[in-house]
């Protein structure tokens, strides 16, 4: 829609091109989000598609996503490549609510700086250990683990002005195992439950979006057991069952409890 | 200066630095672009950017520089895309506003969305077909033709064009915009609003607020007979009764120059208790929402607006000799139509004639409603609406152009309203939420002996179209059963919430509901089969027709086809097709039946008028006066006219929908599109085909029994005269006919499902729907089936899916597509539509309504089917899957 209060666009190029971020202004990247809803209050917009970040960059270490990189990219990157988890990328590119023309203009950047409990970007970083890497205003940099990047609707640890720009995703994490499962009350539709493990020789991850307010994340060095699992998820403190339209928080707690099971199954056997 | 590649076109613009894509096209004169929600959730409004599809609404205009933009207009590069001749072909479409970004986002598909077109096209929305017509262009399947009576939508080359015009689809010089600012509070007493600030924001015309407005008090909901209505609503009112109701209009150059004026308006509120639930609004001590002098309120101390009660034979006593009894109280919820155009309308000034063009189902009733409130005769107000996208009884409502045509009459400019989609489910109109309880009592050989109904209905803040719905949810389905006792009590109240008005079934859907789980439970209680059981109670042909206010003394059986459609439904789920059940020990299946019983058209007086003339080359020129928003009558009246006068009904050139073409009509609701408005037009068509046999057997000596029409001429003998030879030709061969709606005949429609439910997800898979309908004498088999299979679709969304929600403050809670989810092309599962054998004894050629009869059972054989699966009755909709789990999980728990 139309966002009647914007005055004025930056376009810039280079990092000194970039103009302080207040509360007046916002980050544009895909602008799918930005553009759905009416922006009270917001005067300015910060065009990042100049910046030229480049979306993808595998290598040794592992890959590094562009905070800009569309969603759909990186689903189109794991037919290009042989990590073990890179069907992940399929399944979570997958689970956004919207249709392949969103994916195609919304980015992963956008996606977990949103931070909506059904970001699909969350539960992918997440459970692959990506490490977020922050420009501050001061023209310095700090790394943030993603599980430790959201905290809460809508809610990140970004200070005011600070900028995402990439999500690093380790090599040794995208040489686990994964699977992942989704839960919602309607097909193809929002997410109300999803889940993300991970496995390798024995250690397994678990990473619990949608159905939580954010993300819920814990690793385990040896396999736990089915029973173990299932008490990491009633031990989560009901505050954190995320309770909207898109499912009771009963019915999320139940249905994280039920699909940790079947990727215990399907990982652990 | 932004120069912008549309369809092979550079364009010179200068999009404002928010603006997006969509408003910008649109600025460029690109109409095909629609607006449905205006924030991604919908897909109307998609083109191609270098081949791309995109939601245009989501990309700064400024992006799409040096880009290849095609919308709608440039898909076919000067023809048809096969695509555009697909949906044609396979008319993928009814109001046809989501399909410009329905062809082309199914343009640009690769094989592997192909094979998964629900995923596909989930960004896709359509609220009339239910998806089957669109998927079955989209695979290249013909329709058009295939069946005897399958014309073709006479505008659907437009549609898939995207050059039909819609409401707001013109330019117009001098256009001033319109914004509303909307209430806070549920309830509050406007002590002053100081317009100053809004004023002096650049680019701002005027701003009219309450102390602008007549007193005049008015219903928004348009009938025939006003008095169905109370008169209860203020253009602008000095008290607010809801959270969203229009406090100030402010009218500027610009919509973004509007919309800064409303921020800026300075309301002085004194807040005032509210009630939010229509039991607490009847109580002692409760805040009383409509103390002023308002006609036809039942009871405004009470909040009471409407409320009724009847009895037949001794209810008492007819529950005494039942065997075994069942009652179920049932809560439905608050839904809403999310046509896909919202509201809006455009006002001007012709002289001293107000014009106003509106997206409405009832364009006569809303001239009058204009007169009555602006004190003008009514020749001195026109509507017309274009084509409409989508109605569903929201459009049976003065919601804007009310307030359009204050402010044009009072700066003599053109003023345009659109409202957004928030707005849209926020603060207009939705389905009445009802608390239904219903009694029932039968012998154990299956006979009833008693039926008892209690309704509560929620009217939110106006009363609208609460009397009216509230009888019409009475009426027919007392009768649906032969019962000797019978009992009735039912009100309406007020609450400080968004106004209920006309929903698809017009309260039906929601008495149904109850009426026919009861009698499931009743049937299964005795050990009958549900079908048998309905088969022994069910009305029959000649019976009196109960009810509480003689309403239904005008109807007669004009044809009965209740019992064909019982054995298709029972033959076609137990015997026909189906998905598989699941595997799995969780997954249970069950099966369910419902079925229900409509006057073909309402009972407050229905008329129509047609205008028949022969034109001078020789067709023939109709002008009607109803609305098109995708119920297809324009095809129903070509048909009919061409049947009678022997011709093509390419020959027969139609204009609707405008209050200057014809004397009157009450408009698109309530199913008459066939049985009244139609029966005009067949009327006009019998009497001007004997005029023109007279001229031709005047002109050639022939007998006039001797001669006949044919395409393009009359045959007299061996001897074909032209009809452009006629006398009269262009002139006086001219015939005008009304129509009314007496005597009203009776439609049926059946609803059968077999569905598997999960008993550890609460997931609900539907393995078969299938529908039969006694429609009459079915006219065109194409178009019925879809007007069937989108009623279907549309109550599937009200009975798995969809619910408005209260938030504790009194607002929506939900006014967005993203979080009241209507069924995508994925939710809907294919439903096998069967027919009755009948012919209707007062319909046009046989047929009878078949629009929002079809809803009204699907609701019930759901719920049926649930109980059927699962062992426990659910009774408050929509069977999520987190309550359905809650439900089942809290029973097995107990146990």
């Amino acid at each position: 829609m139309d966002l009647p209060e914007i005055r004025a666009v930056a376009r810039p190029r280079t990092r000194d091109d970039l103009p302080t971020c207040g509360a007046e202004s916002a980050w544009l990247a895909g602008g799918t989000w930005l553009f759905s809803e009416p922006q009270p209050g917001l005067h300015a917009l910060i065009d990042l598609a100049g910046m030229g970040w480049p979306a993808l960059e595998p290598s040794a270490a592992g890959l590094r996503i562009g905070a800009t990189c569309p969603i759909a990219s990186l689903e189109a990157l794991a037919a290009a490549t042989d990590w073990p988890a890179a069907p992940l990328f399929v399944g979570c590119c997958r689970a956004l609510l919207g249709s392949f023309k969103i994916a195609a203009v919304a980015t992963v950047g956008g996606n977990v700086c949103l931070s909506l409990p059904a970001a699909p970007m969350l539960a992918l970083t997440v459970a692959l250990d990506g490490v977020a890497r922050v420009w501050r205003p001061d023209g310095t940099e700090r790394e943030v683990p993603m599980a430790g990047f959201t905290t809460g609707p809508q809610r990140t640890v970004l200070a005011p002005g600070e900028l995402l720009r990439s999500i690093d995703l380790p090599d040794a994490a995208l040489r686990r195992r994964g699977a992942m499962r989704q839960a919602s009350l309607t097909a193809h539709g929002r997410s109300a439950a999803l889940l993300v493990a991970t496995e390798e020789t024995g250690r397994f991850a678990l990473t619990v979006t949608a159905s939580t307010v954010r993300p819920v994340h814990a690793a385990w060095p040896a396999a736990p057991s089915r029973e173990a699992l299932d008490a990491f998820i009633t031990d989560v403190p009901a505050s954190l069952w995320h309770d909207d339209v898109h499912g009771a928080p009963a019915w999320r707690r139940h249905m994280t409890r039920r699909l940790a099971a079947e990727l215990h199954q399907e990982l652990l056997g | 200066m932004t120069v912008l590649h549309v369809n092979g076109q550079a364009q010179e613009c200068d999009p404002a630095p928010g603006q997006c894509l969509r408003t910008q096209l649109r600025a460029l004169g690109w109409f095909g672009v629609k607006k449905g929600c205006d924030a991604g959730d919908c897909g109307a409004c998609t083109v191609l950017l270098d081949g791309k599809a995109v939601q245009s609404c989501l990309v700064p205009a400024w992006r799409a520089e040096g880009r290849a933009i095609t919308t709608i207009e440039g898909l076919g590069e000067g023809g048809l895309h096969p695509l555009q001749r697909a949906f044609m072909d396979a008319q993928g479409f009814q109001c046809g506003f989501c399909t410009p970004g329905m062809v082309l986002t199914a343009s640009i598909l690769n094989p592997a969305q192909q094979a998964d077109l629900p995923r596909a096209m989930k960004g896709n929305l359509c609220r009339c077909t239910g998806y089957r017509a669109v998927a079955d262009a989209v695979a290249r399947l013909r329709h058009v033709g295939a069946l005897p009576g399958s014309d073709a939508a006479p505008d659907a080359e437009a549609v898939v064009t995207g050059t039909a015009r819609y409401t707001l689809d013109v330019d117009m010089p001098g256009l001033l915009h319109m914004r509303l600012l909307r209430s806070p509070h549920a309830h509050a007493r406007i002590r002053g609003i100081d317009r100053s600030a809004a004023l002096a924001v650049p680019g701002v015309a005027a701003v009219f607020t309450h102390e602008d407005v007549p007193a005049w008090l008015y219903s928004s909901a348009r009938h025939e007979d006003f008095r169905a209505n109370p008169d209860d609503t203020r253009l602008l009112d000095d008290v607010v009764r809801f959270v969203g109701q229009r406090v100030a209009a402010v009218v500027a150059d610009s919509e973004a120059a509007a919309e800064a004026g409303c921020r800026v308006l300075a309301v002085d509120y004194d807040i005032l208790p509210a009630v939010f639930d229509p039991a607490e609004a009847m109580r002692p001590g409760a805040p009383v929402l409509h103390d002023k002098h308002a006609h036809r309120i039942a009871d405004p101390a009470r909040n009471v607006v409407a409320s009724l009660s009847s009895r037949h034979g001794d209810i008492a006593a007819g529950f005494v000799a039942a065997d075994r009894t069942e009652e179920i109280t049932c809560d439905l919820q608050r839904v809403q139509h999310t046509a896909m155009e919202t509201h809006c309308a455009l006002a001007s000034m012709e002289g001293d004639r107000l014009v106003v063009r509106s997206s409405t189902q009832v364009p006569f009733l809303v001239r009058q409603g204009l007169a009555d409130l602006f004190g003008l005769p009514p020749h001195r107000v026109r509507v017309l609406c274009a084509r409409v996208g989508g109605g569903f009884g929201g459009k049976q409502e003065m919601l804007v152009e009310d307030i359009a045509a204050l402010a044009s009459l009072r700066l003599g400019r053109p003023v345009r309203l659109e409202l957004t989609r928030a707005e849209q489910f926020a603060a207009t109109t939705t389905r009445h939420p009802m608390r239904v309880t219903v009694r029932v009592g039968a012998t154990r050989n299956g006979q009833l002996t008693a039926l008892k109904v209690d309704v509560l209905a929620n009217a939110g803040a106006y009363g609208n179209h609460s009397p009216a719905v509230l009888e019409h949810s009475c009426n027919e389905l007392m009768s649906l059963y032969r019962c000797p006792n019978t009992a009735v009590d039912a009100v309406a109240a007020y609450t400080n919430t968004v106004p209920a008005g006309a929903f698809r079934g017009y309260g039906m859907g929601q008495t149904l509901f109850a009426l026919e789980q009861a009698v499931d439970a009743l049937a299964r209680g005795l050990g009958i089969n549900p079908f048998e059981f309905r088969r022994r109670n069910m009305v029959q042909p000649g019976d009196r027709l109960d009810e509480p206010h003689g309403l239904l003394d005008d109807v007669e059986f004009g044809s009965y086809g209740l019992d064909q459609c019982l054995d298709l439904v029972e033959r076609a789920l137990f015997a026909g097709p189906g998905l598989p059940a699941p595997e799995g020990a969780e997954w249970q299946v069950g099966q369910g039946v419902a079925m229900g019983m409509l006057a073909t058209a309402p009972p407050f007086g229905h008329r129509a008028e047609s205008r028949l003339f022969l034109a001078a080359d020789g067709d023939f020129d109709l002008h009607v006066g109803t609305a098109e928003f995708g119920n297809g009558t324009s095809t129903t009246h070509r048909q009919v006219a061409a049947a009678v006068l022997g011709t093509a009904p390419g020959r027969i050139r139609l204009r609707q929908s405008d209050t200057d073409l014809v004397g009157h009509d009450t408009g698109a609701f309530g199913s008459t599109g066939t049985v009244v408005a139609a029966r005009a037009t067949e009327t006009a068509a019998l009497a001007l085909r004997e005029r023109i046999l007279r001229a031709a057997a005047a002109l050639t000596g022939h007998p006039a029994a001797e001669c006949r029409l044919i395409e393009g001429a009359v045959l007299c003998g061996n001897r074909a005269v032209p009809l452009a030879d006629l006398p009269g030709a262009g002139t006086g061969l001219a015939v005008m006919r009304k129509a009314d709606a007496a005597p009203r005949s009776l439609a049926f429609n059946v609803q059968g499902f077999r569905i598997a439910v999960n008993r550890g997800t609460g997931e609900i898979r539907i393995l078969r729907s299938v529908h039969a309908a006694d429609a009459g004498r079915v006219m065109n088999p194409m178009q019925c089936r879809g007007q069937i299979e989108g009623g279907v679709a549309q109550a599937l969304g009200a009975v798995l899916h969809e619910a408005l929600r209260i938030g504790d403050d009194g607002a929506v809670s939900n006014p967005a597509f993203r979080h009241y989810h209507i069924p995508t092309w994925a939710d809907v599962p294919r439903t096998e539509v069967l027919f009755a054998d009948t012919s209707d004894a007062f319909g046009p050629m046989g047929a009878k309504s078949m629009s929002e009869s079809p809803f009204n059972p699907v609701g019930p054989a759901m719920a049926n089917a649930l109980a059927d699966a699962t062992g426990v009755r659910f009774t408050a909709p929509p069977f999520t899957a987190d309550r359905v789990w809650a439900v089942l999980a809290a029973r097995d728990d107990a146990a």
